[in-house]
């Protein structure tokens, strides 16, 4: 662990992101309605808060989660505690919704400086709503840490921390020294499900909540620092052909279906 | 415009010059690509200059993003091109960060419009496309493979700028690399893809989809409950798994949830068999056939192979 500290302080940075289960489709516009559908803490920020919990359990220390949102955003925060977060903070100023990677990065940055010390910052390679993996390299830069992204096993020790990496022609195993941040892969972990008795007693676990003036930080200036601006969202319909290959029997059915694939040119 | 490019893979690199080649002569712009290979390579695939970078070695994120930052800095481009390979999409927000500029991940188009670069990209767990803006310069995006075809080559040439990069020690060791099976990586660029789903009772079944894989020389991928849940193959298809384009997808006794259709939407031709009419995978099927995998699967191999 770093000097002056003998347990080791994990942050962990959540999401809490729509259901997608929940999403529907404006069937005229094609546009997807987010509003009001319920949120959860992105699946593979869930991921990385248990993989942190692990790591407690060997190890020891406290963990800590972080995240931006609103008022519902505490909701989230507290099945993160009754997972096993030690305290939770939440980043809610009205002039920081809606702001880009860059900006959020920005912001977490001074979350983190002002929570202070911390051994391991853990996120999810992801969060699902967006698909833009950005946050958690953004935040190492930021923070001048050593990153290691697409982990799927983790251990800490020797003021180290070491890990596998699931790349897409190799799996590699390496390692940095501590402090620095982690991002993980579906395969890690699969998160617990809090007891009864943890989900009451999270209730009482330390929660904060920040604006941007307890962050020193300007709202405008931080809006400016957002640069990409979504012009629109759709879910496109599959332009799909459809069409049912019918016969009498199975192996005529077969035959049509090879027949309509030589037409189209894709088997020989 | 001006345009930067790298890739730690150089098909990928030859792919996003062949794009920004197009964008460059759209907006009477230029292209310069990073390299750590060879220069001959990336003035072949429509470079006008390129940054050739001595001294790096294997990819390391943190020596990578240095040398980025360092060509940024040498050739100021309004948009920087990064292969979306895991690789790339660590480099690429890292980079950004650096730069205190936007920037958008995993771009499947990417067109300038009255100056300023707009891009498509999936959204919300691949269900929706988003048509994004940016506007910092340089906008830093990530493209990922085989979004674009690679370019014939050209005859091209220019100026070679050498670059000795200052970068610090990584602070990440790589200790062991164990490279995955080939067939499972090469799920991605496979022309013809066999999956199954839960369609399938027992792990034995799935040598009926082996015999169709053969019979149609495709490579075999799955969902992801056989794989993550069940432990019968390597490596899914879907959202959180594979990406695949392949020319020809069968998907066997798979309903089609949401993730996994968002993992073969660029499929050419998608074919399902599924015995459970009202399965959302036959209504963005090109050909569906109703039916049990157990029945049409060793009728397929039958036709297929009588036609031989």
């Amino acid at each position: 662990m770093i000097a002056g500290r003998k347990t080791m302080r994990q942050i962990v940075l959540l999401k809490d992101i729509p259901d997608l289960t929940e999403i529907k489709v404006d069937s005229e516009t094609r546009a997807p309605r987010v509003e009001g559908v319920k949120r959860r803490i992105s699946d593979l920020d869930k991921r990385a808060l248990e993989a942190a919990i692990r790591l407690k359990e060997t190890v020891g220390g406290e963990i800590l989660a972080l995240s931006m949102g609103d008022d519902k955003t505490r909701t989230a925060m507290l099945e993160a505690l009754a997972m096993g977060a030690d305290a939770a903070y939440v980043v809610d100023e009205p002039g920081f919704r809606g702001l880009d990677t860059n900006a959020t990065s920005i912001v977490l940055e001074a979350a983190i400086r002002k929570i202070g010390e911390y051994d391991l910052i853990v996120s999810g390679e992801m969060t699902l709503d967006s698909l833009s993996s950005q946050v958690g390299p953004r935040v190492a830069e930021l923070l001048d840490l050593p990153q290691l992204t697409y982990v799927k096993e983790v251990s800490v020790g020797g003021g180290k921390v070491k890990v596998v990496r699931d790349l897409e022609d190799a799996d590699e195993v390496a390692e940095a020294p501590l402090p620095a941040l982690i991002t993980v892969v579906r395969e890690i972990n699969e998160p617990r499900i809090p007891s009864l008795m943890n989900i009451m007693k999270a209730k009482r676990k330390p929660q904060s909540v920040w604006t941007a003036q307890d962050l020193s930080l300007d709202p405008a200036g931080v809006q400016a620092m957002s640069h990409v601006k979504v012009l629109g969202v759709t879910a496109p319909k599959m332009e799909r052909k459809q069409i049912k290959v019918e016969a009498d029997t199975v192996e005529e059915a077969a035959a049509k279906l090879v027949l309509h694939l030589v037409g189209e040119g894709v088997i020989r | 415009m001006r345009f930067l490019v790298f890739s730690e893979d150089p098909e990928v690199g030859a792919q996003l010059t062949g794009k920004a080649r197009a964008l460059a002569d759209q907006t009477d712009g230029e292209i310069t690509v990073m390299t750590t290979g060879d220069p001959a390579l990336c003035f072949k695939y429509g470079a006008d200059r390129v940054v050739r970078v001595d001294g790096l070695g294997e990819f390391a994120v943190e020596a990578y993003k240095a040398a980025a930052a360092q060509a940024v800095e040498a050739v100021t481009p309004d948009l920087v091109l990064i292969g979306a390979t895991r690789r790339g999409k660590e480099l690429a927000p890292r980079l950004a960060a650096a730069l205190r500029v936007g920037s958008m991940t995993e771009c499947t188009s990417v067109d300038v419009v009255d100056g300023r670069v707009v891009v498509e990209r999936l959204t919300y767990g691949g269900s929706t496309i988003a048509r994004e803006t940016c506007t910092s310069s340089p906008t830093v995006i990530s493209v990922p493979p085989r979004t674009y075809e690679k370019p014939e080559a050209s005859d091209r040439a220019g100026e070679v700028m050498k670059l000795k990069v200052t970068a610090p020690e990584p602070r990440v060791k790589v200790l062991e690399r164990h490279p995955k099976p080939k067939a499972s990586a090469d799920l991605e660029s496979a022309s013809i893809i066999v999956s199954a789903g839960r369609g399938f009772k027992a792990k034995e079944d799935l040598r009926l989809l082996e015999e169709l894989a053969e019979a149609l020389g495709a490579q075999m991928g799955c969902t992801r409950p056989i794989s993550a849940d069940l432990g019968w193959m390597d490596q899914w298809v879907g959202i959180s798994g594979k990406k695949v384009r392949p020319s020809l997808y069968v998907a066997c006794g798979i309903s089609g949830t949401i993730q996994h259709v968002a993992g073969i939407r660029d499929s050419q031709i998608i074919v399902s068999v599924n015995s459970d009419e009202s399965a959302g995978i036959h209504s963005i099927s090109d050909y569906s056939i109703v039916g049990d995998v157990y029945k049409v699967l060793p009728a397929l191999v039958k036709a297929l192979r009588d036609r031989a």
